[in-house]
């Protein structure tokens, strides 16, 4: 176990070194920061002055050459327009962005789950029809604009819930977050369940498609034939080899609802990283894109490890050996 | 012998979008307490869809259309859902054919055996019910029960996982154990110690035994008596001793000129001209009538009936010779 967790931490150094010379480069293709940062009125004396401080009159390869150096002692280097610690900014706003992220995980695994397995086990119930109607609906609809539907009916029509930004906050074991307060929950609901949407609906088909897979074991036979109930044959038998395929999904998805819970923040006005990253493409703010690409990777590569102790956790097939 | 299983005129359907497939089409036969009973036929003759009929796990579009399947005086096929799940491994057992696929991949063997206790009897501990299948276990043959409860089937060879399913079987001691076709994915050495394990166990324990196969060698070395199956329906049964030393329908000819036997050595195999028809599209008169060598004009106009001979033998066949009915 220790050998698997050391190789594949290593292994994703060599992803984080080619992933920094994607980005960097990639930045650097696009726009000029000066343009966006300075006084249209300055003089070019002003301009060089500004150019100099940023270090933008180097080649690339040696303004890499310093990021690199800089990272290993943890600094992704300063946000040009608010003049702070790019890392900084970002982790100030990691927690908001992590809580919606983590409901709107809860509320796909929650709700899709048992829908899922419902219209496996029914798979010609008008019910069940619904729910992968519903599903095909869910994957297909932009998601701005179910945030803007969303808005537009729970708050502007219905006046339920609030339409933008996060709500009290309360500290609970140590924790931060809005989910302790009813006004947080009132504020989190609308734009945790539009991220959700998506994620609810490949849950459903994936349960789905694994219970009609399933059912249709000898195994299960097997536990009905020892009279058990079928309540147990689902919950036991069933759930626990379905779960396999799912916790794949959700362990990947999560990272992508971290990622591009970006279109969903900026609907809400959700104060996260997301918005963050919108608003420092738009000002074209290198460091800070940067460094949040980066974030990024480190947490898909750490995703992807928990999803593979997962694994062994649920099928013991694949228990992990020191030695594979 | 009172028999403990009595199936009467069992019919059981497929309702599919091509037609109405009949599974299983007017069989009867009984098992006595203790006894082994062969149900021997080809793939689809409608033998494993008889064992589950019996089970109440019958997957639709199946259903059972008519007939009554009395065990021990009660009427299982007129039970709802709920009920049959009293007598599901606890009076009734079964055991399926591939040992690979019959247990559950993510479940401890302990776990599978302790919920078939748990499932039938409310008031026993979880300790107690460890301890009981620690010992059937031990009593199908494997060694170190105690290390065996926790490992995952994968950790087992196709031999010991028949056995863990032939333990689980056991567990409740029920009356009845119905084995489709339980050794056909064993190589032939362990499939021998299985066989003779499972009658002696049986024997022991006085459980009634239908043993579902498509290999009559099988059935002779542990069966009491047997049924032929062929399209849904029972050609012929009797003793194993009667069947195999003067088989009388042409189905059951044929079958045993196909297997290979010392007393023919040099002589070619004999074979079973064509195919087993589509079940979907029965001739009339006799299903088998293409396939026989005897056949003639009534075989393809007039189903044929059961004739009853002597010593409880009965023979779905026109050409039963004379002098043998009774």
């Amino acid at each position: 176990m220790t050998a698997f967790i050391l190789r594949r931490s290593l292994q994703s150094i060599v992803v984080l070194f080619i992933m920094s010379l994607i980005v960097f480069v990639g930045v650097n293709l696009v726009g000029d920061p000066v343009d966006m940062l300075i006084n249209p009125e300055a003089d070019q004396a002003e301009i060089d002055r500004v150019i100099r401080d940023l270090g933008l009159d180097r080649p690339v390869s040696e303004q890499y050459w310093y990021f690199v150096l800089n990272a290993f002692q943890g600094d992704l280097g300063r946000s040009f327009i608010f003049g702070e610690p790019a890392l900084k900014l970002i982790v100030q706003r990691m927690p908001a962005t992590m809580e919606l992220a983590l409901v709107s995980l809860l509320m796909a695994v929650v709700f899709g789950i048992p829908l899922g397995i419902y219209a496996g086990l029914k798979p010609t119930s008008k019910i069940s029809k619904t729910i992968m109607a519903g599903s095909i609906l869910g994957f297909s609809m932009p998601t701005f604009w179910v945030g803007i539907i969303l808005i537009m009916f729970f708050s502007v029509h219905l006046g339920w819930l609030p339409s933008t930004g996060r709500g009290d906050v309360d500290t609970f074991f140590g924790v931060t977050s809005s989910v302790f307060t009813l006004d947080g929950l009132s504020h989190i609901f609308l734009p945790a369940f539009n991220l959700a949407l998506f994620k609810l609906s490949s849950v459903i088909r994936l349960a789905r498609a694994g219970t009609r897979e399933v059912i249709l074991q000898d195994y299960i036979k097997f536990a009905r034939a020892k009279g058990l109930a079928e309540s147990r044959v689902v919950r036991i038998h069933l759930l626990k080899n379905i779960m396999i395929p799912v916790i794949t999904i959700i362990g990947l998805e999560f990272g992508s609802l971290i990622a591009f819970s970006t279109v969903t923040e900026t609907v809400f006005a959700w104060p996260g990283m997301g918005k963050l990253i919108i608003d420092s493409i738009y000002n074209l703010d290198r460091p800070v894109v940067v460094a949040y690409l980066m974030i990024i990777v480190v947490i898909f590569v750490m995703l992807n490890l928990i999803v593979d102790i997962l694994y062994s956790v649920l099928d013991p097939r694949v228990r992990i050996k020191g030695v594979s | 012998m009172d028999p403990i299983l009595k199936i009467n005129n069992l019919q059981t359907h497929f309702f599919t979008k091509a037609g109405i497939l009949k599974a299983v089409d007017g069989v009867s036969f009984e098992i006595g307490a203790g006894e082994i009973v062969g149900l021997v036929g080809e793939s689809g003759s409608g033998k494993s869809i008889t064992g589950f009929s019996v089970m109440g796990l019958v997957d639709p579009p199946g259903k059972i259309i008519d007939g009554s399947i009395n065990f021990k005086g009660q009427d299982l096929s007129a039970l709802s859902n709920n009920q049959m799940q009293g007598f599901r491994g606890n009076r009734i057992a079964m055991i399926f054919q591939d040992p690979m696929m019959t247990l559950n991949p993510v479940l401890r063997i302990e776990t599978q055996m302790i919920e078939a206790i748990q499932a039938h009897d409310g008031s026993i501990s979880r300790e107690d019910a460890r301890i009981r299948s620690r010992d059937t276990l031990g009593l199908v043959g494997i060694s170190s029960p105690d290390e065996r409860l926790r490992a995952y089937p994968h950790q087992f060879s196709g031999g010991m996982r028949q056995r863990v399913s032939i333990a689980i079987a056991m567990l409740n001691r029920p009356d009845l154990i119905i084995a489709d076709e339980p050794t056909t994915a064993l190589d032939v050495t362990i499939q021998g110690q299985v066989i003779s394990e499972m009658q002696k166990l049986c024997r022991e324990t006085q459980t009634a035994l239908l043993w579902i196969t498509h290999d009559l060698a099988v059935v002779a070395g542990i069966a009491d008596r047997v049924c032929v199956m062929y399209a849904g329906r029972i050609v012929e049964q009797g003793s194993v001793a009667n069947i195999i030393a003067n088989p009388m329908h042409p189905y059951t000819q044929g079958l045993m000129g196909s297997v290979p036997s010392q007393n023919r050595r040099g002589k070619p195999l004999q074979q079973i001209n064509g195919m087993v028809p589509s079940m979907l599209n029965l001739p009339a008169g006799c299903a088998f009538q293409n396939r026989c060598n005897h056949a003639n004009e009534k075989c393809s106009k007039i189903q044929p009936d059961i004739t009853q001979l002597a010593d409880r033998r009965q023979v779905r066949c026109f050409n039963v010779p004379a002098g043998q009915q009774v």
